[in-house]
């Protein structure tokens, strides 16, 4: 129940009159958008956990659920009393568009009282209860300083405050406590035990009381982010001091073969090979095996397709046509590269690309980023390990000569010394082999769509570019950078900074082929609906893929972001996932496995409104 | 019977212990050097974290021994650069030889074999001595003066260290240490250049120095150490962790802040506190805080000092981060607020009320340890102590007032059951706890009444002040009273609340007997429990309090006089005849004429306004006047001629007006000449509240009551015809035109009586 001029929080209120657009909304504003751009930066300072997806964040009153004494204006922000403010009927309130949500952890918003009103009216006013207020409200008052949670009956609480004081709100939804703030100061714990979902609310009982919340669209006079790296020391404390019991000595030999099956699975042999013989641990997977993978990786990332395909089949026996799904991608994408230039089928028709397969373009910076990137980091952990794993480093050309095959002028696509050599010939047929596999069946399509999918997930890759730092994702142009510096040649690539981009490296044959390729592709789609039904992410993706030839410059059209390498990383994470599970190994390293569900679990923490999750944030942990 | 049986065995237990003990302190004298650093190596290993073996080996005497080996490596060394300072050697021998010898093996074989020989022992002189035989020469020359340094250096550190240890023990360890002179001898050792050596001379100073029983005065004798060990903060974070240390622990006057200040303390320390390394961001942290208490010349140093582009009052404020330890925001906030009492910040800077005064309180809650929530306390109060708004702002901040009454909960029923440990913490804990708490309700409740209210309302406050006033702990019953005096402030308490109570009984108890600091305290109270409207007023009188207050007014302390003649000025307020004669009586006309030549100005004005307390009411003026006239009077003009301020004078005026409104007292003025001209020229006086007091005192002269008796009518009109012989008529017409209107108004009613 709220008496005159109260900073508030209630799970609803039910407004007797409600009154619609008393704000004046200006969006045309240009200082409006300022704010607003303000605004967006400091609440995702502030609540950094929360998604504002499924729970916005309040941003200003509501003026849907007010009463109809309450004037609103200045983008929602102002509040005015317009009634007569006779008796205690006339007490009106307005609550935020939103409630606020549990990830937030702790959540802070600030009134600043413009003007008091006339003093003699609220002064006069008992308190007694007002219909239509919720029960579990809870306030807090400017004329006696008192709380009140869910009764007429206020507590004393703190001082009274009026014209000119900034009175600001905390919620901790750790602990389920609330402060109120007086001019920066914390007035100490108002209430505890509070329920859910409880919304900003500010009301008013007197005439030309006016008041200006301040969701995050100032800087708050209280310094919120100081009680706020309070908590997180807690909860980091806890963390820290979390009793692991009896495993105790398990630890490192599971952080080791943490380590260990990380390395392996992402095919870094020699690092692999190294780490297990400092541990004195033993690696699962046969050598041939992890070499065969990564190879296979470091084709598919450098925009080789066919290539990677081709070795597959050839290392892999089955194991695309089992997984059609699977092929169909590659095959998608091997069409991509081929507009792209970057493919050996369209390459070697290139005059200004020497046939380089010879050299696995920049292998070495298969290294997931974590954080920010650091093109020197990668090439200098690049030399030796590499070496040792039979591929060549990109900043040693002289010593290609040194292996067999490299002056070659045929499409050989392997010179390594554990070379596996296939014809160009072989690469073409391979196509036409494909239909053939029919042993799947639609249910193992849509599974290993969503396996695709899990994995991209839990990988913590998210969509949104700006979230980089997770694990996963591989910067491909450095990968390009450093080849190009390391063959000396123009390579037609997709690098933005490249001049001289052109379709199919703007070779006459290589467009010719290219064309004749999405006709293969066409069919193969066709033959795939014969046997499994349509497929409307098949379709799709030929159709985005198709769809770049339709403008003469395919990297700068809507379409266009399929040019970009960062696109290869899903497609090779999936085959290296589909090869390992072939190979009757996990198909992801438990290191993924852990902190995906590290991160699962903040966001499940969220849902269940443990406010904790603000600050046991996954990314906190990870430097 | 157990304690019989076990004597014997202790005995023999302990001669056993010795005698193995006795064998390290043999090795220190063995004629082998070799041996002896074998020996203080063995020795160092068995005092690690043994008390007792560290006793035993003190009571041993293995303590002068080694700082023999100690200074003896200093003084050989400078022997040696002696000896290889002469030109031709190192010229001549040097240059060939070392060219020969030099990276094969026989260099290090060379090395070892000179450390060893010449180490430390009476042989060193010899090394030295025989250093004319041709193949140590080479050697010497050759392996150049720091391989010589270093095995030297080797057994000095390996003493030091072996001290150190010892020092790590029980206080009578360090005691014995430092009667064995230890101090000198370590700062001695931090004149070589090796830094190992030194960071082990100020590792065991450090720890000798931290130790309460070690006189601070040690570090200060010797006027080229600060300098020196301001220069040695450059050399390491150790150094740097360990001096500041030493500093933060030997800085107890302001002399001793002023010579650090002087040797560049703030310069040098500043840098550090964005050190690397937590342990010297920390220590100097601490030292600023020590330097900065209350001293004005540090303080407003502090501000305007510049650690990489920030102030230092930024600097500290980023300290007060609560992520950050807590012993890093308590001390931080302690320099803030020392700054702040210092006068170099001001109260209202957002760095004391946003950041300062909140982090205070944080640190008073229940979640901090037993010791933090006390400094916490004490550095609040002190930090708000001369500031109503900060007192407001800390009344309201985190319910301070309500937090504090838990100080006054240990040890708890709880903890006393289940934790017999935890019950020792807390018993340890909580005198200083109450105290502090006490000290910070003093502070807070010092001017506004909201808040003495708010502290009075507080579950059992003042049955807490009232057992707090007779605990045995001094420091809580000092306290108690400082927040019983804060209190009495206010008239609503003192007639409510003190008088429920009956406060009065513990305080009249404490001001027996107790130390001058507590009887400031109390009687200063008293002072305010002895006001007219204080319904304590009449118990304290019928307890005799008289006695004792007079026995103040004669002490050396001008505190205590005023307070006592305070008290009494207070009690002769409206009193009755029986009090104002037992006052009189008691204090004695000798004493009170002393106290009205007392060279305190306070004491002056509080017997002053004794005096006219006395001298009110006909019936006692006349009283008074007719027994102690004379002397009264002769006071009086004393005073009036001596040179005092103004509010001596019109006090004294006052006195007089009164004394004219007694009867037969009027005539004592009336019969002195001297008075009566002094008297006009007051009112002429260019100061209008002594023509005031002097108007009035003529006023009460020429005074004729209706309805009083015919002599006194008579009496009347010849005062009135002396007083215009003496041309008072003339001045009251001038007054008429006075442009104060107090003054105007009673010249006007002056002159209506003489008209009547």
């Amino acid at each position: 129940d709220i008496t005159p001029l109260s900073i508030s929080l209630s799970p609803c209120i039910n407004p007797k009159m409600a009154e619609l657009g008393a704000g004046s909304l200006l969006l045309g504003d240009p200082a409006f958008n300022y704010q607003e751009a303000e605004l967006n930066e400091r609440l995702k300072r502030l609540y950094p956990a929360v998604n504002e997806d499924e729970t916005p964040l309040p941003r200003s009153w509501s003026p849907k659920d007010k009463y109809s004494y309450i004037g609103l204006s200045q983008n929602n922000l102002r509040v005015h009393y317009k009634g007569h403010g006779k008796n205690h009927k006339d007490a009106a309130s307005v609550r935020a568009t939103h409630p606020i949500p549990a990830a937030c952890g702790i959540y802070y918003f600030e009134v600043k009282i413009v003007s008091k009103g006339l003093d003699f009216l609220s002064s006069l006013l008992p308190l007694s209860p007002i219909p239509g207020w919720d029960k579990h409200s809870y306030g807090y008052h400017g004329d006696d300083g008192h709380s009140f949670c869910s009764s007429g009956t206020g507590q004393p609480y703190g001082p009274t405050f009026t014209t000119g004081d900034v009175i600001g709100c905390c919620v901790n939804l750790i602990n389920n406590t609330c402060f109120y703030t007086k001019n920066g100061i914390s007035l100490g714990v108002a209430f505890t035990d509070l329920p859910p979902n409880l919304y900003p609310t500010v009301g008013l009982q007197t005439p030309g009381e006016i008041v200006d919340a301040n969701f995050g669209q100032q800087p708050f006079v209280f310094d919120i982010e100081d009680y706020m790296s309070e908590w997180r020391a807690k909860i980091h404390g806890m963390i820290a001091r979390f009793p692991i019991g009896e495993r105790l000595g398990e630890w490192q030999a599971v952080l080791q073969n943490m380590v260990s099956t990380y390395l392996v699975h992402h095919g870094y042999c020699a690092t692999a090979t190294a780490f297990a013989r400092a541990t004195e641990t033993l690696i699962q997977e046969d050598q041939t095996s992890i070499k065969n993978r990564q190879r296979i990786q470091k084709l598919v990332l450098a925009g080789r397709v066919g290539e990677a395909i081709e070795a597959t089949q050839q290392l892999y026996p089955g194991l695309l046509e089992h997984n059609p799904n699977l092929l169909f991608m590659l095959k998608c994408r091997q069409f991509v590269e081929m507009v792209n230039g970057t493919d050996s089928e369209v390459r070697c028709f290139s005059v200004r690309s020497p046939k380089s397969q010879d050299s696995y373009p920049g292998s070495p910076s298969l290294s997931p980023r974590h954080g920010a990137t650091n093109p020197n980091l990668h090439s200098a952990g690049a030399d030796s390990p590499t070496c040792s794993n039979g591929v060549t480093p990109p900043n040693k050309n002289k010593s290609h000569n040194k292996y067999p095959g490299v002056s070659s002028a045929s499409s050989s696509s392997s010179s390594s010394p554990s070379s596996v050599n296939y014809s160009e010939s072989n690469s073409t047929d391979s196509t036409k082999s494909q239909p053939h596999s029919g042993t799947s069946n639609q249910e193992e399509t849509s599974d290993s769509e969503m396996e695709i999918e899990a994995e991209h997930y839990t990988n913590g890759v998210a969509e949104n570019p700006s979230a980089r730092i997770m694990n996963g994702t591989y910067k491909h142009q450095e990968i390009l950078q450093a080849q190009d510096i390391s063959l000396g040649n123009g390579v037609a690539g997709t690098d933005d900074s490249c001049a001289s981009r052109q379709l199919c490296g703007g070779n006459q044959a290589a467009t010719e082929r290219m064309i004749q390729f999405g006709r293969e592709l066409q069919g193969l789609n066709e033959q795939l609906c014969r046997e499994y039904g349509k497929n409307v992410t098949h379709k799709k993706m030929l159709q985005d893929a198709f769809s770049l030839l339709a403008y003469s410059d395919p990297w700068n059209c809507p379409v266009g972001q399929q040019l970009d390498p960062m696109q290869r990383e899903n497609i090779c994470s999936a085959l290296n996932s589909a090869i390992l599970e072939s190979q009757n190994l996990p198909k992801q390293p438990p290191l993924m496995l852990a902190l995906g569900q590290a991160t699962e679990c903040v966001q499940l923490m969220a849902r269940v409104r443990s406010g904790s999750c603000s600050f046991a944030r996954v990314d906190n942990f990870l430097h | 019977m157990a304690c019989l049986l076990e004597a014997p065995l202790r005995i023999s237990v302990l001669s056993e212990v010795t005698a193995t003990s006795r064998h390290y302190v043999d090795r220190l004298f063995h004629p082998d050097p070799q041996k002896v650093l074998q020996g203080v190596i063995d020795m160092k290993n068995a005092v690690i974290g043994n008390n007792k073996q560290k006793a035993n080996l003190i009571v041993l005497g293995a303590v002068p021994r080694l700082l023999y080996l100690l200074q003896q490596g200093l003084s050989s060394s400078e022997l040696k650069t002696e000896v290889l300072g002469s030109e031709l050697r190192t010229e001549v021998l040097g240059s060939e030889l070392r060219t020969e010898v030099l990276g094969s093996e026989l260099r290090t074989e060379g090395a070892v074999v000179l450390r060893t020989e010449v180490l430390g022992s009476e042989l060193r002189t010899e090394g030295v001595v025989v250093l004319g035989s041709e193949l140590r020469t080479e050697c010497v020359v050759l392996l150049g003066s720091e391989l010589r340094t270093e095995g030297a250096v080797v057994l000095r550190t390996e003493c030091v260290v072996v001290l150190g240890s010892l020092a790590m023990g029980t206080e009578n360890n360090i005691k014995s240490l430092v009667d064995c002179h230890i101090i000198p001898a370590l700062l001695q050792g931090l004149v070589c250049p090796d830094l190992i050596f030194i960071e082990a001379c100020l590792r065991c100073l450090r720890t000798v120095f931290i130790s309460p029983v070690t006189p601070v005065q040690l570090l200060y004798t010797d006027p080229t150490v600060i300098p020196h060990l301001m220069s040695l903060l450059s050399r390491s974070p150790r150094t740097q962790d360990y001096i500041t240390q030493i500093f933060s622990h030997c800085c107890k006057t302001p002399e001793h802040q002023t010579v650090l200040f002087n040797h560049g303390a703030i310069q040098n320390i500043a840098p550090m506190l964005i050190s690397l390394s937590y342990k010297v961001r920390m220590q100097a942290l601490k030292c600023f805080s020590v330097l900065a208490y209350e001293n004005t010349q540090v303080s407003m140093t502090l501000v305007n000092v510049l650690v990489d582009g920030d102030l230092l009052s930024q600097v500290f404020v980023r300290m007060l981060q609560r992520d950050l330890p807590i012993e890093m925001q308590l001390t931080a906030a302690k320099c803030l607020t020392y700054m702040c009492r210092a006068g170099a910040i001001r109260t209202d800077d957002r760095c004391i009320v946003l950041k300062t005064l909140p982090c205070l309180v944080r640190m008073c809650s229940k979640e901090r340890l037993l010791e933090e929530r006390v400094e916490g306390a004490e550095t609040l109060a002190y930090l708000m102590e001369p500031d109503v708004e900060l007192q407001r702002i800390a009344s309201v901040t985190d319910h301070l007032v309500a937090m504090l009454a838990d100080y006054f909960k240990y040890p708890s029923s709880v903890s006393a059951i289940t934790d017999i440990k935890r019950l020792d913490h807390d018993l340890k804990h909580a005198h200083e706890l109450r105290q502090a708490a006490f000290k910070l309700y003093a502070s807070l409740g010092s001017n506004d009444e909201d808040i003495r209210k708010k502290i009075t309302e507080t579950e059992n406050m003042m049955d807490r002040i009232v057992s707090g006033l007779s605990e045995s702990s001094i420091k809580v019953r000092l306290a108690a009273v400082r927040c019983l005096h804060s209190l009495s402030r206010s008239v609503q308490q003192l007639r409510t609340s003190f008088h429920d109570h009956a406060v009065w009984k513990p305080l009249m108890k404490l001001l027996q007997n107790a130390p001058d600091e507590v009887l400031v305290m109390a009687s200063s109270t008293l002072c305010n429990l002895l006001l007219e409207f204080s319904p304590s007023k009449e118990p304290i009188l019928e307890s005799g309090v008289v006695e004792l207050l007079c026995s103040l007014t004669q002490s050396d302390s001008p505190a205590l006089r005023v307070n006592g003649i305070w008290a009494l000025m207070n009690m002769a307020f409206q009193a009755d005849q029986k009090v104002k004669g037992e006052i009189v009586r008691a204090l004695g006309t000798e004493q009170l004429f002393r106290l009205l030549s007392d060279p305190d100005t306070n004491v002056l004005m509080k017997t002053l306004g004794l005096l006219r307390n006395l001298l009110s009411t006909r019936p006692h003026i006349d009283q008074i006047m007719s027994s102690h006239g004379k002397q009264i009077m002769q006071a009086v003009t004393l005073i009036l001629e001596g040179e005092h301020s103004i509010e001596v004078k019109e006090q004294t005026l006052c006195i007089l007006a009164n004394i004219a409104d007694g009867n037969t007292a009027k005539e004592l003025i009336m019969t002195n000449d001297d008075i009566l001209q002094k008297i006009k020229y007051y009112m002429g006086h260019s100061n209008a509240k002594l023509q005031l007091a002097a108007t009035f005192c003529i006023s009460n002269l020429i005074w004729n009551e209706e309805g009083s008796e015919a002599d006194a009518m008579t009496g009347c009109q010849e005062r009135q015809d002396k007083l215009r012989e003496l041309g008072f008529v003339d001045i009251l017409h001038k007054l008429t035109q006075a442009l104060d209107p107090n003054l105007c108004e009673r010249a006007k009613t002056a002159m209506q009586h003489y008209l009547a």
